[in-house]
C-alpha cells in the first residue's frame, strides 16, 4: 500500500463564496486508479465530495479534470506514477463549475451539435453503402473520441475565447468531413472556414498532449485547414 | 414540478436511443438518463455486433437462430431468436446507413469476425459473424444514435435518476425522477413509459460494468409487483484484467487469441475440441475455474493468460487497439510480446423484466401491463436463454429497441392519461429525507461492499444450496441494516452519496431475487451451474424462472419456454 496526499478543489457555488482546496490522505495500492482513490475518499472520509464517473476504465469519458495541472481521466492514471508528490484535483478548466470536480458540459455538448455531427447522405441503398479500407481508415483515429472534453479544457484558446469552436468540436467535424460516405464536405469545410473556427487553433498542441485516446487533435484541425486551403 | 410527456424513455443507451427514434416522429418523446447519454454503458461494448450477412464466408440467419438458442441452453425463447437472426441484418445495414464507421473488407462490405458460440452449419465450426468498429463497436453505435437523436430534437433529461415508477390498476401513469444537479424530485407524467435502463452488474465485487448499471428500473418494476424473469442467470465474460474486471473483448480470441494456464497449454481444447476458445462464455468461464481449482492457474494463482502474441502488432493496432491500451495503461504490459492475465468478471444479465416480442412488459399472468415497456439488457425477452452468446446484445438493443418504438406508436392511440397520485413523490421524498436524517448510521458504501463480496464469493460461476443459503441470510441481514443507512452529504448539487445510497435499494432487492431464482433451480443449465445438481434436466427445468413481490414476500413461479425450431439437444462445441 501507498499513501497517497490528495489536494482537491472544492466549490458549491450555492454554499460558498469562493473556492478552496482540501487535503485528503489515502491509502491504495500501486496499481489503482486515482479514480479508486476518490471513491475512497467520498465512501470513507468525506461524502460530501463532487464528480462524475461512470465505467472507470476511459470509455464513457464522465472523469475528466485537471491532474497535477494536466487534463486527464482519472480513472486512466495509476497510483504508482504519483507516488512521490502531491496529487492536485481541480476540475476541467474552460468550463463553469458546478460543484467541485464536476463541470457544466451543456455548452460543449451543444457546440458539437453545430457542426451537424451526424451522416449526411442521400439515397438507400438496399445493402450497406461501400467504402474502401483504405477509405475508412482515415477516421480511424478520430472515432476514439469518447468527449470528455480534457483537449478543450486544456485548450490555450479555448480558455481565452469562448467563440472559438474548440478542439473536440473539430474532430467531430473531422469524423464527418473524411468519411468518404458523406456528401456534404465541401459544404461542412465551409463552415470551418472563418476566425472562430478552424483558424482558431493556433497549434499550441496541448489537445494532442492530453488526449486520453490518443487522437492526433492537432494534426487532424491542420489536415481541415489544408483541405479548404485546396478549395 | 411536474412534465408531461406521451413516452417517456428511461436510460439512453442503444436500447432507450433506437426506441426514441422509432418514436419521436409526431409524438412528444423525453428521454431520460442518470449520465448524459453518450456516457451509456452501451458504450463499453467492444468487439461486435452479430448479424449473418455473409460477407466474409457463407452464413445464413437460420444458424444465427440455432446458435442463439444452444447458446442459450435451449431456455431461448425461439420466437424472440428467430426475431433477432432475421431482422439482425436490416438492422446492421440502418446503422451503417445512419453512419456507423464498421470497419471494412477488401471489397468495401462491412467486415464480420468470429466470436464465441456463432458456428456455420448447425455447429459445424466458427463463423465469421460479428460487424465491428475496432473494438470500440458499442461506442461508435452509441455516437451515431446519438448524433441521430439530436437530428431529430429528442429531448434528453440529462443526469436525471429515475427513483420510483408510478402506477395505478390501471397501468403506469409515470414516473419519479431526481435532478441530480439540483436535488429537485420531478414528476413525469405520460402515457407510456419504457424502461431500457440496463443491467446491474454492480451487484458483484468484480464485474466488467460502470458504476451506473445499479438496475434501477429493473427494481423498482418489481417493487410495483411486476415479475423479474430467469434471474438467476447471471454471465460471467471470461476475460476480465485480473483484479480489475475490465473487459477484453471476445473479439481477441476471434481474431486468434488463445486461453493458456501454467503450463502454457491451449487448455479449452480438451473443453470444446470443434471451436476451442471460440466456446460460448459460461463453458469458457467454467473451463478456467476448473483449471484453477486443480492448481493450474498461472503460479498456481486465481488467472490464467490470454495470449495476443500470435496475432501481430498490425492486427492488434487495427483491430483491438483499445483492449491493448487497456493492458498498457492499467497492467503495464505490451499485447505484442506479453500474456494478459485474466479471470472471469460479472458482464450481463439474462434476466430481466419479462416483455414479449414487442417489448411490452408481462405481469405474472403474462398480460401486458398497460403502457410499460421495457428493452435491452434491463428486459427478458427472453432472446438470450440461460447464456448470452457474444455480439448478440448490441443486436439484441437495436432490433428490440425498435421493436418496442414501433409498439407504443401503435398502441399509443388508445392509451390514455392515467390519473396520477395526489402525492406522486411522497414515497421518494420520505426515503430522501430518512436517509439525509440524523445521527451516524450504516455506510452505503460499507453496506455495498459487503453485498458484492457476498455475490461474488457465494453466487458466481459456481453455486451450490450450502453458499446460497448462506447468502441468502447474509444479504437479509443487509438488508435489515440498510434501514439504518445514513448519508454524510446533506446537499442538493451532485449528491452521490445520497444517489448510491438511494440505488443500494436496489441493488440488495435484486441480489435477493438472483439468490431466490438461483436457490429454487435445482439443475445446471448456461450460466446457472449447480455443484450440487450438476446436469441440464429438461424433464423438470425446461421452463422460465418468475419471482415476484408479494404481501407474502418473493414468490417463484414458472412459465413455459417456447420451443419452434429446434428441440432441446445435448450442447457440446
Amino acid at each position: 500500500m501507498i499513501r497517497l496526499e490528495f489536494k482537491i478543489f472544492r466549490f458549491d457555488p450555492h454554499v460558498d463564496r469562493e473556492p478552496h482546496y482540501k487535503k485528503y490522505t489515502v491509502r491504495a495500492e500501486p496499481w489503482e486508479r486515482l479514480l479508486d482513490c476518490l471513491n475512497r475518499i467520498r465512501w470513507e472520509q468525506d461524502g460530501t465530495l463532487s464528480y462524475r464517473m461512470s465505467c472507470a476504465h476511459g470509455v464513457c469519458g464522465s472523469d475528466g479534470m485537471k491532474i497535477n495541472g494536466r487534463c486527464a481521466l482519472a480513472c486512466q492514471k495509476l497510483v504508482k506514477d504519483y507516488q512521490d508528490a502531491e496529487v492536485l484535483l481541480e476540475p476541467l478548466p474552460t468550463f463553469k463549475v458546478l460543484k467541485d470536480l464536476v463541470v457544466d458540459l451543456e455548452p460543449f455538448f451543444e457546440r458539437v451539435e453545430l457542426v451537424r455531427p451526424y451522416l449526411i447522405a442521400t439515397g438507400s441503398p438496399e445493402k450497406e453503402r461501400l467504402q474502401s479500407p483504405e477509405e475508412r481508415k482515415k477516421v480511424d483515429e478520430v472515432i476514439r473520441c469518447i468527449l470528455c472534453a480534457c483537449c478543450t479544457g486544456a485548450c490555450p484558446v479555448s480558455n481565452e475565447n469562448p467563440e472559438f469552436l474548440g478542439p473536440a468540436t473539430l474532430v467531430q467535424a473531422f469524423r464527418r468531413i473524411f468519411d468518404s460516405r458523406d456528401e456534404e464536405q465541401a459544404e461542412r469545410l465551409k463552415q470551418l472556414d472563418y476566425p472562430d473556427g478552424v483558424w482558431g487553433c493556433v497549434n499550441h498542441f496541448e489537445c494532442t498532449r492530453v488526449c486520453p485516446k490518443s487522437i492526433p487533435v492537432t494534426k487532424s484541425i491542420n489536415l481541415m485547414k489544408r483541405e479548404i486551403e485546396k478549395g | 414540478m411536474i412534465f408531461k410527456h406521451d413516452v417517456v424513455i428511461v436510460g439512453s443507451g442503444l436500447a432507450g436511443l433506437r426506441a426514441a427514434l422509432e418514436v419521436a416522429d409526431g409524438l412528444d418523446v423525453a428521454l431520460i438518463t442518470k449520465v448524459y447519454p453518450t456516457r451509456s454503458h452501451s458504450g463499453a461494448a467492444q468487439g461486435g455486433i452479430g448479424a449473418a450477412l455473409g460477407n466474409e464466408e457463407p452464413d445464413s440467419w437460420e444458424w444465427h437462430m440455432y446458435d442463439t438458442v444452444k447458446g442459450g441452453d435451449y431456455l431461448t425463447d425461439q420466437d424472440a431468436a428467430e426475431v433477432l437472426a432475421t431482422d439482425a441484418v436490416r438492422a446492421i445495414y440502418e446503422l451503417e446507413h445512419m453512419g456507423v464507421p464498421f470497419n471494412r473488407t477488401a471489397e468495401g462490405r462491412i467486415a464480420q469476425r468470429a466470436f464465441g458460440g456463432h458456428t456455420r452449419n448447425f455447429g459445424e465450426a466458427a463463423v465469421k459473424r460479428a460487424c465491428y468498429a475496432a473494438d470500440r463497436t458499442g461506442r461508435v453505435i452509441l455516437d451515431t444514435l446519438h448524433a441521430e437523436a439530436g437530428k431529430r430534437g429528442i429531448k434528453a433529461y440529462s443526469e436525471f435518476q429515475l427513483v420510483d415508477i408510478i402506477m395505478n390498476d390501471e397501468g403506469v401513469a409515470g414516473v419519479a425522477v431526481y435532478e441530480i444537479a439540483t436535488g429537485r424530485l420531478h414528476v413525469f407524467h405520460a402515457r407510456a413509459v419504457l424502461l431500457a435502463t440496463g443491467g446491474f452488474g454492480k451487484v458483484y465485487k468484480v464485474t466488467s460494468n460502470c458504476f451506473a448499471n445499479t438496475g434501477d428500473g429493473v427494481y423498482l418494476a418489481y417493487r410495483c409487483g411486476i415479475p423479474l424473469e430467469d434471474m438467476e442467470f447471471v454471465q460471467f465474460h471470461p476475460t476480465g484484467i485480473y483484479g480489475l474486471g475490465v473487459l477484453i473483448t471476445e473479439a481477441a480470441r476471434g481474431e486468434g487469441g488463445v486461453l493458456r494456464n501454467r503450463d502454457g497449454v491451449r487448455f479449452m481444447e480438451q473443453y470444446a475440441p470443434t471451436i476451442k476458445d471460440l466456446a460460448p462464455r459460461d463453458l469458457v468461464c467454467r473451463a478456467m475455474m476448473k483449471e484453477i481449482r486443480e492448481g493450474r492457474g498461472i503460479d498456481g494463482r486465481d488467472f490464467v493468460h490470454l495470449d495476443l502474441t500470435r496475432l501481430g502488432k498490425e492486427k492488434l493496432a487495427d483491430k483491438l487497439s483499445d483492449i491493448s491500451s487497456f493492458a498498457k495503461i492499467y497492467l503495464g504490459l505490451d499485447v505484442v510480446t506479453d500474456p494478459i492475465p485474466v479471470s472471469p468478471t460479472c458482464h450481463y444479465m439474462m434476466g430481466g423484466i419479462p416483455t414479449d416480442i414487442d417489448g411490452r412488459v408481462l405481469n405474472e399472468k403474462s398480460e401486458p401491463v398497460q403502457g410499460l415497456y421495457a428493452a435491452g439488457e434491463s428486459a427478458c425477452i427472453s432472446v438470450h436463454g440461460a447464456n448470452r452468446l457474444g455480439c448478440n446484445s448490441l443486436v439484441d438493443l437495436v432490433v428490440f429497441g425498435r421493436r418496442t418504438g414501433v409498439k407504443i406508436r401503435q398502441e399509443l392511440e388508445q392509451m390514455n392519461w392515467k390519473a396520477l397520485p395526489s402525492d406522486p413523490e411522497a414515497r421518494v421524498a420520505q426515503i430522501i429525507g430518512r436517509l439525509k436524517g440524523k445521527g451516524k448510521g450504516e455506510t452505503a458504501a460499507r453496506l455495498r461492499a459487503e453485498m458484492q463480496q457476498i455475490m461474488t464469493d457465494r453466487c458466481s460461476v459456481f453455486r451450490n444450496e450450502k453458499d446460497l443459503e448462506a447468502a441468502m441470510s447474509e444479504v437479509k441481514a443487509l438488508k435489515e441494516r440498510y434501514g439504518e443507512v445514513t448519508v454524510d452529504n446533506h446537499g442538493d448539487s451532485f449528491n452521490s452519496d445520497l444517489l448510491e445510497a438511494m440505488e443500494l435499494e436496489s441493488l440488495l432487492g435484486i441480489a435477493e431475487t438472483i439468490l431466490l431464482s438461483a436457490s429454487a433451480r435445482h439443475e445446471s443449465r448456461g450460466a446457472h451451474f449447480r455443484e450440487d445438481y450438476p446436469e441440464r434436466d429438461d424433464e423438470n427445468w425446461l421452463k422460465h424462472t418468475l419471482i415476484r413481490q408479494t404481501d407474502r414476500g418473493p414468490v417463484i413461479s414458472h412459465k413455459p419456454v417456447t420451443i419452434t425450431r429446434f428441440e432441446p439437444k445435448a450442447r457440446t462445441y
